[in-house]
């Protein structure tokens, strides 16, 4: 069965080149710009991994993550989590909120693939 | 002929073998003991007949008193095993390490003040960044520009084939990602410049009059009688370059008058050399708030201070939200540029009890730690009315301890700049990791 990822990212172009890289890598890709609007959706139908930029216009990847975190069907799903702040203090919370993965932009994209593979692999 | 410094370390490590207290030592050679005090913290130069008296009482050569190429090297080689985490270095041998190597001794002193340098404009520099709102913006856009591109020229660069729609939308996206990147730098750039004086560098409204009042050593001696209005004093200056630092400053030498008209230079002085560093005393004998007091304090010639054996003290003010409208930096205690102070302080404190005096004995965090006394005090800054909040303004005297009391203090309390830079990794008041750990 295909396997699906969620990108939560507010910047439509970098969306977009996810989008291409990973369908080319043979998954299939949901794109949402906001945090509230994919919640319910996320929990009720949680897909195989989540890639979450961490500032969002509405909630913050933080945010998303601590719901995450405390839902039963999503408390093991793997989130690579971006960032264009590549603070200390961002990396803490996040491993401290149950981060899978966390990684800096600006990003390469076959940096991306690694860690999506690695994250996924049975 | 004068002497270089650290000769003052090495006549206080000497009177201390010899046992003997700073007092005994400056009736001896027929100085104050306060004198003394900023000879042996390399504060005051000292000349060959001081030297000879102080050599002879301590019963050593003038040559051991008297720093030397070899001294330099031993406090180099020590700075830097004592701020290294490392507990190995054989301290007791470090004469001969740097008698045997000098050559290599030299590179760990120079290596030991290139850290300290270092570590200092990474201070400024992260305080800067990450307490400036619009640059943190500013640069979020510019990375989310440089993401894209960089992101999507991988595409386009792959060997693989692309379909021509996609192909042709990666093109548009680049184009576009290119013109806002273009956008964000130059706003950057002109962020960066506006208010920008050629001759300071420095940005801030509140930085300029600061450089202002610090260019003319924190005393404006045409306010000390009636001469002058603080806005012709202001007008035409050319470090205040914004409408801004102008009113600012006006703000400021209107309070440096109304300081100075409640306690008058002479007085002030006189009552100085009477009671001593008592700010306590001087505010009940002229009758005034304690804040104005540490004010005019902090804020006397330069000369007044220096000739009776005291230090320039350092002088920060904030309100009850916490943000510094004023600091006067001293050697050893550092103050952040932007707000996000260690909430430690004396200063907001004092916030806490408005009206209360407090005098705190302190010491800066770290391996290199100094000890200080404060003065702080908070008082109305601006009453707005019933049912209104009332906007409290806080004051801190910050003097090194040696200069306030011969006697040793017990200091409870350590304080840092900020949580940032502190080094300090335990304290229970942390807000934030310090990059003192995870970045150096």
């Amino acid at each position: 069965m295909e396997k699906r990822v969620l990108v939560v990212e507010d910047e439509p172009n970098i969306s977009e080149a996810l989008r291409f890289i990973l369908t080319r890598e043979g998954w299939k890709v949901d794109v949402s710009a906001d945090g509230k609007s994919m919640l319910g959706m996320l929990q009720a139908d949680p897909p195989d991994l989540l890639i979450l930029d961490l500032m969002l216009p509405d909630l913050s990847g933080f945010d998303i993550l601590k719901v995450l975190r405390a839902g039963d069907g999503t408390r093991e799903l793997p989130v690579l989590m971006l960032t264009a702040k590549g603070q200390a203090a961002d990396r803490v919370e996040a491993e401290r909120l149950g981060v899978t993965r966390f990684m800096t932009k600006p990003f390469a994209n076959a940096e991306v693939i690694a860690a999506v593979r690695e994250m996924t692999a049975p | 002929m004068v002497r270089p410094a650290l000769t003052g370390t090495r006549i206080r490590a000497r009177r201390n073998l010899r046992g003997m207290r700073q007092a005994e030592l400056a009736r001896e050679i027929g100085v104050s003991a306060s004198y003394l005090n900023l000879i042996e913290h390399n504060r005051r130069k000292i000349g060959p007949d001081l030297l000879g008296a102080l050599a002879q009482v301590l019963g050593v050569s003038v040559d051991a008193l008297v720093e030397d190429g070899d001294s330099r090297l031993v406090e180099g080689a020590r700075a830097a095993a004592e701020r290294s985490s490392i507990d190995q270095a054989e301290l007791e041998r470090i004469d001969e390490f740097t008698g045997r190597f000098p050559g290599w001794a030299k590179v760990l002193a120079e290596t030991q003040a290139r850290v300290e340098r270092l570590e200092r404009v990474v201070e400024q520099l992260n305080d800067r960044m990450t307490h400036d709102p619009y640059m943190g913006e500013a640069l979020h856009e510019i990375i989310s520009a440089v993401t894209s591109v960089q992101s999507t020229a991988t595409i386009l660069n792959d060997a693989q084939e692309i379909e021509p729609d996609w192909q042709a939308r990666f093109h548009q996206n680049i184009l576009q990602d290119s013109a806002r990147l273009a956008e964000g730098a130059v706003a950057l750039v002109n962020y960066l410049d506006a208010g920008k004086s050629e001759e300071t560098g420095l940005a801030a409204p509140q930085e300029e009059v600061e450089a202002w009042l610090a260019q003319r050593d924190f005393h404006l001696p045409e306010l000390e009688s009636e001469a002058l209005d603080p806005a012709q004093l202001v007008a035409g200056q050319i470090e205040l370059s914004s409408e801004a630092s102008r009113t600012l400053a006006v703000q400021w030498a209107t309070q440096f008058r109304a300081d100075s008209r409640a306690l008058p230079l002479a007085r002030f002085l006189s009552a100085l050399d009477r009671v001593g560093v008592a700010p306590e005393i001087i505010a009940d004998e002229f009758g005034v708030p304690f804040d104005q007091v540490l004010r005019r304090f902090a804020l006397l010639p330069r000369d007044a201070l220096t000739g009776r054996g005291l230090p320039v003290p350092g002088l920060v003010i904030c309100d009850n939200s916490g943000t510094i409208l004023f600091r006067r930096g001293i050697d050893g205690f550092a103050l952040p540029r932007f707000g996000g102070a260690c909430p430690l302080w004396p200063l907001y404190q004092a916030l806490q009890r408005p009206f209360v005096r407090l005098r705190t004995p302190l010491a800066t965090a770290g391996r290199l730690g100094r000890p200080f006394v404060t003065y702080a005090c908070s008082t109305t800054r601006v009453e707005m009315g019933f049912g209104m909040p009332t906007v409290l303004q806080a004051t801190m005297l910050i003097l090194p301890a040696d200069s306030v009391t011969t006697e040793t203090e017990s200091i409870a309390l350590s304080v840092g700049a900020s949580c940032r830079t502190c080094p300090q990794m335990t304290c229970a008041a942390r807000r934030e990791p310090s990059i003192l750990m995870t970045a150096i």
